[in-house]
């Protein structure tokens, strides 16, 4: 993939069209979004309506699951990333990504982001790259004294945390987010929002989550999905806009039911 | 607890519901029972054969090899190898001369000799462990009344000398070395060939693979493989590695035997058809090791930009790895006790050469004590308990140290 120039493009990932399908069974309809740069990017929206789906077409990873394809396009800085010419690897390197479900590797802390970057080929000094990876996360100060130690001793909040610091390791320009603190309590997901603000100075951040109002707390632009599509079974963006206008006033009467709490 | 009050419709029933649980209990219970009551009455019955008295006549008085007043057992190498020389014929003398210059072999060696050739100890009759412990007062007294001229000894046919003589003919001079490295060199080409392919058949099924027809065809054919019985594994390894890669189941395309009496019934043949016979269970069991990994680690491993490689590298494999191994330790285990492939690729059944190379003939545990099981005389039956005894214990041992490297892999998660 070619190195665009970023101010070129204001948005860093665009979708035209988009269409995402398990099989024949088509899950994601017709999706058109501009992700801003530097800004947090939020998609919320029922159980089931593909936002995580959607999330993961953003960097390829849904092509992990037997049976998905795409149509329509996903660009990044401009450029097709379902392309022909394009890798998927590389596409994945340039966005990062962090699960639902904290997966640190079962290696010590320092592994895991000295491993992360050792298969991208980083030959510079690699205690400064973990110690500043793990400060940007938040996670240093916890961590100085046991680096050594498994990522898998660490409680959950400190090992999602571990896992951004491992996905900024490699400086993406993107980090996706598939509801990050959904198994975290309060406090952990309170830090991982600060640590969001903190990140968006420098990466482009979008994340899906469960709970509006750490959609309302942390984010800059909301999508609102719902199942809508293909006789109500498929999921779309129903609306895109400014978080605080698709917390006071949507547009859609399907987003203000459920952003106000009463859907269905 | 105060009754809870009767809701219509339901009928928790709570005593029967416990009942039918203890009732299923019982049953699980009992079918564990059964199973360590079959292995318990296995080992004593192994063992009460492996131990007991021996009644033992010799063809040559020893007293009568006495020279100047020395004994049989504190006569020097020199005088000891002149025995053998005026007693044995020339040809037999010449032969052992053959197998081993007596120059080379050790004073201990050579009375071996002179006990197996020439006072030659024959066994009169044998009893096993439970009645030389209860009757020996009557073993006595029948020995002495029937056979006065034999010697009665309570033996352990499991002994270091047992483990370290190579296999004779006869049932008290007789060891299972040539066995013992028989199968140790067989189940080191099992090893060799069956690992490496089969945890690279299970990697590439299990992360390369994609799901279409001919790939669920190879699929159930392992699967189906698995269940081939051992002997048709047999006949497959006697007509590829035993007849078709003869020059090099043999060793003659390396120039080490004369190819006009090479033989391709070699130890590299036995392993190499155990090997096929294990593959699929080996291939079978790297799968689900595989597939246990979890799917978040690889999702882990993707979302930093890493190929597939890497992610295989890295991490599905040392995650698998302790799995992998427990089922390599099951295939070989199983191998190792294999007979009927090894009969039909033509293990020798009476040898008494170590195995020293690949292209080595040889002979195994379980041949041996399928062949000494298959003797009409109880002393052999003795014989054949001690071996399966080593043969447990080889297993055990081989087992044990699969167990530790596996756990220097543990699961980290």
């Amino acid at each position: 993939m070619t190195t665009n120039n970023n101010a070129a493009h204001k948005y860093v990932i665009e979708t035209h069209d988009l269409d995402i399908y398990y099989g024949d069974f088509k899950a994601v309809t017709g999706v058109n979004m501009k992700i801003q740069r530097n800004a947090i990017t939020a998609i919320i929206g029922p159980s089931g309506c593909g936002k995580s789906t959607l999330l993961r077409a953003f960097n390829r990873m849904n092509e992990l699951y037997a049976g998905t394809s795409i149509k329509g396009q996903v660009t990044f800085d401009g450029q097709d990333i379902y392309a022909r010419e394009v890798d998927p690897v590389e596409v994945r390197y340039r966005i990062g990504m962090v699960f639902q479900k904290p997966n640190p590797f079962p290696k010590s802390i320092y592994e895991n982001i000295a491993w992360t970057a050792r298969i991208h080929g980083y030959k510079g000094n690699m205690d400064e790259l973990v110690e500043n990876s793990l400060r940007q996360a938040a996670l240093w100060d916890e961590v100085k004294d046991k680096i050594k130690q498994s990522g898998l001793s660490l409680s959950g909040g400190q090992q999602q945390r571990l896992c951004i610091a491992r996905a900024i390791s490699i400086k993406p320009e993107v980090i996706l987010m598939d509801e990050p603190a959904s198994a975290l309590d309060p406090i952990a997901t309170l830090k991982i929002e600060e640590l969001m603000q903190e990140l968006k100075k420098n990466y482009t951040i979008t994340i899906v989550t469960h709970n509006m109002q750490q959609a309302a707390r942390a984010s800059d632009y909301t999508a609102m999905m719902m199942l809508s599509g293909e006789g109500e079974r498929s999921g779309t963006v129903i609306e895109f806009d400014e978080t605080h206008r698709i917390f006071t006033v949507p547009k859609d009467k399907r987003t203000e039911d459920y952003v106000t709490g009463r859907f269905g | 607890m105060k009754e809870k009050a009767f809701v219509q419709g339901f009928d928790t029933n709570l005593e029967a519901r416990h009942r039918k649980g203890l009732l299923w209990r019982v049953v699980f219970q009992a079918s564990t029972i059964v199973g360590i009551v079959a292995l318990i009455a296995l080992m004593l019955n192994i063992i009460n054969s492996a131990f007991g008295f021996v009644a033992y006549e010799a063809k040559v008085d020893p007293d009568t090899l006495t020279v100047d007043g020395t004994p049989i057992q504190d006569q020097s190498k020199e005088q000891l190898v002149a025995r053998l020389q005026s007693t044995l014929s020339r040809g037999a003398y010449n032969k052992l001369d053959k197998d081993e210059p007596f120059a080379e072999r050790s004073r201990e060696e050579v009375y071996q000799l002179v006990i197996e050739r020439i006072v030659r100890p024959q066994v009169v009759e044998v009893w096993n462990l439970w009645s030389s412990l209860t009757q020996a007062d009557e073993i006595r007294a029948a020995v002495a009344r029937d056979h006065p001229g034999a010697e009665l000894e309570f033996v352990s046919w499991l002994t270091h000398d047992f483990v370290s003589r190579p296999q004779t003919s006869e049932p008290l001079t007789a060891g299972v070395r040539t066995a013992i490295l028989g199968s140790l060199w067989t189940i080191l080409f099992t090893i060799l060939l069956a690992f490496p392919i089969g945890v690279g058949a299970a990697i590439y099924l299990e992360e390369y693979a994609s799901d279409n027809w001919l790939n669920r065809i190879i699929q159930t054919n392992i699967n189906n493989l698995a269940g081939v019985p051992s002997i048709v594994y047999g006949i497959l390894g006697l007509a590829i590695f035993v007849r078709t890669l003869e020059p090099l189941t043999s060793g003659a395309v390396f120039g080490l035997v004369d190819p006009t009496t090479a033989n391709g019934r070699t130890v590299l043949s036995a392993g190499l058809t155990l090997g096929l016979l294990v593959l699929p269970i080996i291939i079978i069991n790297a799968q689900e090791a595989i597939r246990a990994v979890p799917h978040s680690l690889r999702n882990a491993s993707y979302g930093v930009g890493a190929t597939k490689w890497q992610t295989v590298w890295s991490h599905v494999l040392p995650n698998a790895m302790p799995g992998i191994l427990t089922g390599t330790i099951l295939a070989v285990s199983r191998a190792i006790g294999e007979t009927a492939p090894l009969v039909v690729v033509g293990a020798s059944t009476a040898i008494s050469f170590d195995p020293n190379s690949p292209f080595s003939k040889f002979t195994t545990l379980p041949i041996q004590i399928y062949q000494w099981t298959s003797r009409p005389q109880d002393e052999f039956r003795s014989l054949a308990a001690a071996s399966i005894l080593v043969l447990l214990i080889l297993l055990l041992s081989l087992n044990a140290s699969a167990v530790l490297l596996r756990n220097r892999f543990a699961r980290r998660f």
